[in-house]
């Protein structure tokens, strides 16, 4: 942790715009990958194969009227989408991409921080980014904004309990809670997915709770809610929401990847690639699923996150606990 | 507010209370809300709103007053214009108050000053989604004053053309209803095939929607070259692309627990709001008119009527499913066994005559100018003529003076009658499952206002 302030600064701005850029292509990718999914083309107009579509959606995004509603509480309703946006660009930090480089003498380490507790860190960061949802719902002064909070705040607190649950069974192999020990605990060992494949599907289908995608996109619905929670935002405020959405996902999708698959190793290619690899294998998961699936209702989510996905989890945990205990003892 | 909108709140007011006192009661909360709280621009909402929060500033927190949410008329999934004013207890729909009329057209007061084969085409544009089966319910009842012959070709190529509009209806019902569950790639799938059964509809009729193709004594015109072929391309193929929604949906855990035991009503309570169509017949009602009151040759077809036993949500989607494949055996049969002769009754005081004739028979001309400028007169008197189109029974009520104009044309519409199951069904139901009701009940804005 000796690295001079410059690099990491220059890391995190790299970092950031990566993750910036990737957000406006993810977006492009789901419009085309939903496109082929439903037997039609998806954006090919802006550019060559539409690949300048996210370009055209910002610049129509930004010549927006930038307005507050009447009856909107005005500083809360401004600060939401930010709260969106950071939280969701901070998580980012903790994910490791390889292993440290050493370049003219420095050593660089390719994680953003390599805190003890990185895991923990990450998890309070998405309860944050809960507040953006609930605070912007609150704040437009919209009925159905106000549902639209209300199902995301029920919502996100059923599913952190069974996410959380579901990857203290890799604690518990790893014994660590920062993200570079357990990519090196699987190195030593192997691919916690096979050692945990329980707790990888439960930690996907809560990852899927969390970001709010179908078939969880309930804060959202818009067959019942318009929009749900930003349905008064538009412009730049409502690029916000969307990019918060997006890069949670690859955050996810990220932590997904360095819990389960195995982060950024692999064979030949460096690591960053293999990582990227993997966020990209569990993104297209996403899309699959909003191409092919109903949404449930609001009860039946209550349900199946604390009558089945919490028991699934919590017994997981325990059997882990159980061998650990007994075979793993040191 | 003008003084124009302040004199319509007035008149709502008063329509609501005059309805309330003959009925015995008080006003209800959403009656209330359509009379009194009913803002046309958002200052004058937000002056009300604002109003609203100082009378009811004493009220403790925590209180459990509905929360009215305006459902519509620009609503994603509303289909079209309708507006429930809606009455929420958080996720619980507590009652729904429907507001109609944004689509309101005066069709059946314009076809008053219309001939009657200029009517044909004003009533093509009320349930959009079945420009067929308006027409066919109208022609069948101006047929009945005339006491017209149609011939067998007609009635087939009719039969035909209204189970293809059928698949194309059940099509369109599809597609929106699983894009209001989220299921967002059936609604592409089922536009495919629509799309392909509009090209039919454009061979054989010029156009893709309301389509002026039925004409009092039989069709505009026969079946164009290749038709035939393409048609039944059509309905060989169809039955694959139904097991392919049915793959998607039939046996989707999400889907059936979003459908099952949604809005399902008695039998009896159906029956007693009139409510016709895949809605009844979900319930176990066998109601199909064209089997109780076999119209147009159906009774040369063999199909069977689907039934189903819970009346949910899911029922209906599977008798709709099940209907669209006993429509592409009905079109087959029409197929194979086509009669042959005239497309179209030979009455020349009814229909106009074939294009040819003109340039060679001066009465023909005579007839031809007489049709088009006056029309043909219709005895006095009055009939009624019903079809199952696919939301139900689509009935036509047509009176005559003896002139060349009706005196009155009412339409049954099955979306209107069947509107009425809504709010029954929604009461204590969750807002999701509201959605899912009004998808399932099929109704078109454009034949409930007309």
């Amino acid at each position: 942790m000796n690295e001079p302030l410059v690099i990491i600064t220059i890391e995190a701005l790299i970092t950031v715009l990566v993750v910036l850029n990737a957000f406006a292509f993810a977006t492009l990718w789901e419009r085309k990958l939903l496109g082929r999914f439903q037997a039609r083309y998806g954006p090919n107009r802006a550019g060559p194969v539409g690949y300048m579509q996210p370009l055209a959606d910002l610049l129509k995004l930004v010549f927006k009227e930038d307005f507050v509603p009447e009856g909107a509480n005005r500083v809360l309703f401004q600060i939401a989408p930010l709260i969106s946006v950071i939280t969701a660009v901070t998580a980012i930090a903790m994910i490791p991409f390889g292993d440290p480089i050493h370049v003219d003498g420095y050593t660089i380490q390719l994680v953003g921080a390599n805190v003890s507790v990185g895991l923990l860190v990450l998890f309070a960061l998405s309860g944050l980014a809960t507040y953006a949802l609930i605070l912007g719902g609150w704040a437009s002064g919209n009925k159905y904004s106000l549902l639209g909070a209300a199902r995301s705040a029920a919502q996100l607190v059923s599913y952190e309990v069974a996410m959380g649950l579901s990857v203290v069974g890799v604690l518990m192999i790893s014994r660590s809670m920062s993200l570079v020990d357990i990519v090196h605990g699987q190195e030593s060992s192997t691919w916690y997915i096979l050692l945990q494949p329980v707790g990888f599907i439960v930690f996907l289908v809560a990852a899927v709770a969390e970001t709010n995608r179908p078939p969880f996109d309930l804060p959202e619905a818009e067959s019942e809610l318009v929009a749900g929670y930003h349905t008064e935002y538009a412009g730049m405020k409502f690029a916000m929401f969307q990019m918060g959405e997006y890069v949670s996902m690859m955050v996810i999708s990220a932590l997904g990847a360095t819990l389960f698959l195995g982060g950024y190793l692999g064979p030949w290619l460096p690591g960053f690639v293999w990582l990227v690899i993997k966020i990209v294998v569990l993104l297209f998961l996403f899309i699959w699923m909003r191409a092919t699936l109903p949404r449930l209702r609001y009860d039946q989510l209550m349900r199946f996150g604390w009558k089945l996905l919490l028991p699934i989890a919590t017994a997981n945990l325990v059997i882990t606990a159980i061998v650990v205990a007994v075979f793993f003892q040191t | 507010m003008s003084s124009e909108q302040a004199d319509v709140f007035a008149l709502e007011a008063r329509e609501a209370r005059e309805a309330a006192r003959r009925e015995g009661r008080e006003l209800a909360e959403t009656e209330r809300i359509v009379a009194q709280v009913e803002a046309s621009t958002p200052q004058e909402a937000i002056a009300r709103t604002r109003a609203n929060e100082e009378l009811s500033s004493e009220m403790a927190p925590g209180s459990r007053a509905p929360m009215i949410i305006n459902l519509g008329p620009q609503h994603p999934s509303t289909h079209g214009v309708l507006r429930l004013i809606t009455e929420l207890d958080g996720e619980t729909v507590r009652d729904i108050h429907p507001v109609i009329g944004y689509l309101h057209t005066g069709i059946e007061k314009q076809c008053e000053n219309k001939t009657y084969w200029q009517g044909i085409t004003l009533v093509t544009r009320m349930d959009y989604l079945s420009p067929f089966f308006n027409i066919h319910a109208y022609t069948q009842s101006v047929e009945k004053l005339l006491d017209l012959e149609v011939p067998a070709r007609a009635q087939w190529l009719r039969v035909m053309i209204s189970e293809l509009n059928r698949i194309t209806s059940h099509l369109v019902w599809l597609g929106t209803s699983g894009l209001e569950l989220g299921a967002i790639s059936i609604f592409f799938y089922a536009y495919r095939e629509r799309d392909r059964a509009l090209d039919l509809f454009e061979m054989i009729s010029g156009e893709r929607m309301n389509n002026r193709f039925f004409q009092v004594g039989g069709c505009a015109d026969d079946m164009p070259p290749g038709f035939e072929t393409l048609l039944r391309e059509f309905v060989t193929e169809m039955p694959s692309r139904i097991d392919e929604y049915e793959g998607l949906l039939s046996q989707n855990p999400i889907w059936l627990e979003r459908t099952r035991g949604v809005g399902s009503l008695p039998a009896d309570q159906l029956i007693d709001l009139g409510i016709t169509g895949p809605a009844l017949r979900a319930a176990g009602v066998d109601l199909d008119l064209r089997k109780a009151r076999p119209y147009s040759g159906y009774e040369h077809f063999d199909f069977s009527v689907p039934v189903g036993t819970n009346g949910d949500a899911y029922d209906r989607y599977l008798i709709r499913l099940r209907e669209m494949r006993e429509s592409v055996r009905i079109i087959e049969q029409c197929l194979d066994g086509m009669p042959e002769g005239p497309h179209i009754s030979d009455n020349r005081k009814v229909v106009l005559p074939p294009r040819g004739e003109l340039a060679g028979s001066m009465e023909a001309l005579i007839h031809h100018f007489k049709l088009v400028t006056e029309g043909f007169s219709v005895p006095a008197g009055e009939a009624y003529c019903a079809v199952e189109s696919p939301r139900g029974e689509m009935g036509c009520y047509v009176v005559a003076d003896g002139g060349p104009k009706p005196v009155r044309v009412h339409m049954r519409d099955p979306s209107f009658v069947n509107l009425q199951g809504l709010r029954p069904m929604a009461k204590n139901a969750y807002l999701a499952d509201l959605i899912v009701m009004i998808g399932s009940m099929d109704n078109v804005m454009g034949g409930v206002d007309r």
